[in-house]
């Protein structure tokens, strides 16, 4: 049966990632961390922007659930969180396999007079 | 806008359906109605009738009980029985956004007289990323049922989001 409507808060979250990267530089940030987990020092080299800018781009990114952050030593390591920009992709996948079942019951049914 | 490098994996799913490639072609494309899960909908008016035009460029949408429509998308590849090709343009908001464009592509294989492999893809999704745009558009404007849901998720509350229909 259906069952797998996104809870508000899984929407509330996708809408939140998805409007996290319409910034244009906010997204070039979170596409530096494609390569793997990075400091921030990294993050902003070649950036147009300053540290501190990347440091409030990263902090966006990370309340919306696109990336997380751990310490390691004296610095503040950034990745990539799979479960932020998936969240949609999530709900569709899931909403796609019912979609789909259903298709295949209908599809199979036996032809009704109705439908002769 | 930047060229976009994002690229989100495509949904893909393949099944058997035991029925001849005319009749499943024509099940998931003219009697699409048959079938849709009725909870999905983003129209204000309850589901009564999902309609795809059986055309190249052709219409998709939906149809409420009160007779109001919705469009979702349009036919991008209409190539009966063996594949279709949807613009699916619904945002992460439940809204039809006319600039917004993910394919789904179905291709119906017969492999027996009464057998067709379907293959299934939902791909382009990283242009979900920039239908955002409009979403924080309306954050700024202070939308407030988009609002209300983010401080109800905020406080663990249950949320329906505006225009979800039938949870």
């Amino acid at each position: 049966m259906w069952s797998d409507l996104p809870s508000g808060k899984a929407m509330a979250d996708a809408t939140a990632a998805l409007a996290a990267l319409a910034d244009p530089t906010r997204r070039r940030v979170f596409e530096r961390l494609r390569i793997g987990p990075q400091p921030v020092g990294a993050i902003a080299r070649g950036l147009p922007v300053s540290r501190p800018a990347v440091s409030q781009h990263l902090a966006v990114l990370k309340t919306a659930g696109l990336v997380t952050d751990r310490a390691e030593g004296t610095r503040r390591v950034y990745q990539i969180d799979p479960n932020g920009l998936g969240a949609i992709r999530a709900w569709l996948d899931q909403f796609w396999d019912e979609a789909l079942l259903a298709f295949k019951e209908e599809a199979e049914r036996p032809a009704t007079e109705e439908e002769e | 806008m930047e060229a976009r490098t994002i690229k989100v994996a495509p949904i893909r799913k393949s099944l058997i359906v035991k029925t001849d490639a005319d009749k499943a072609f024509a099940v998931f494309t003219a009697k699409i109605g048959n079938w849709w899960p009725r909870a999905f909908t983003i129209g204000a008016s309850p589901l009564k009738d999902v309609i795809l035009e059986e055309r190249g460029n052709g219409r998709w949408y939906e149809r409420g009980e009160d007779g109001s429509e919705c469009e979702w998308g349009k036919v991008l590849v209409w190539e009966p029985p063996t594949r279709v090709v949807l613009a699916w343009q619904i945002s992460g908001e439940w809204k039809y956004v006319p600039d917004l464009i993910t394919e789904l592509e179905v291709r119906f294989t017969a492999i027996g007289a009464r057998e067709t492999r379907v293959d299934f893809e939902h791909r382009k999704l990283e242009a979900l990323g920039d239908a955002a745009e409009a979403v924080r558009a309306q954050l700024e404007s202070g939308w407030p049922g988009l609002l209300e849901a983010f401080a109800a998720a905020a406080e663990g509350r249950p949320v329906q989001m505006p225009s979800i229909q039938g949870m």
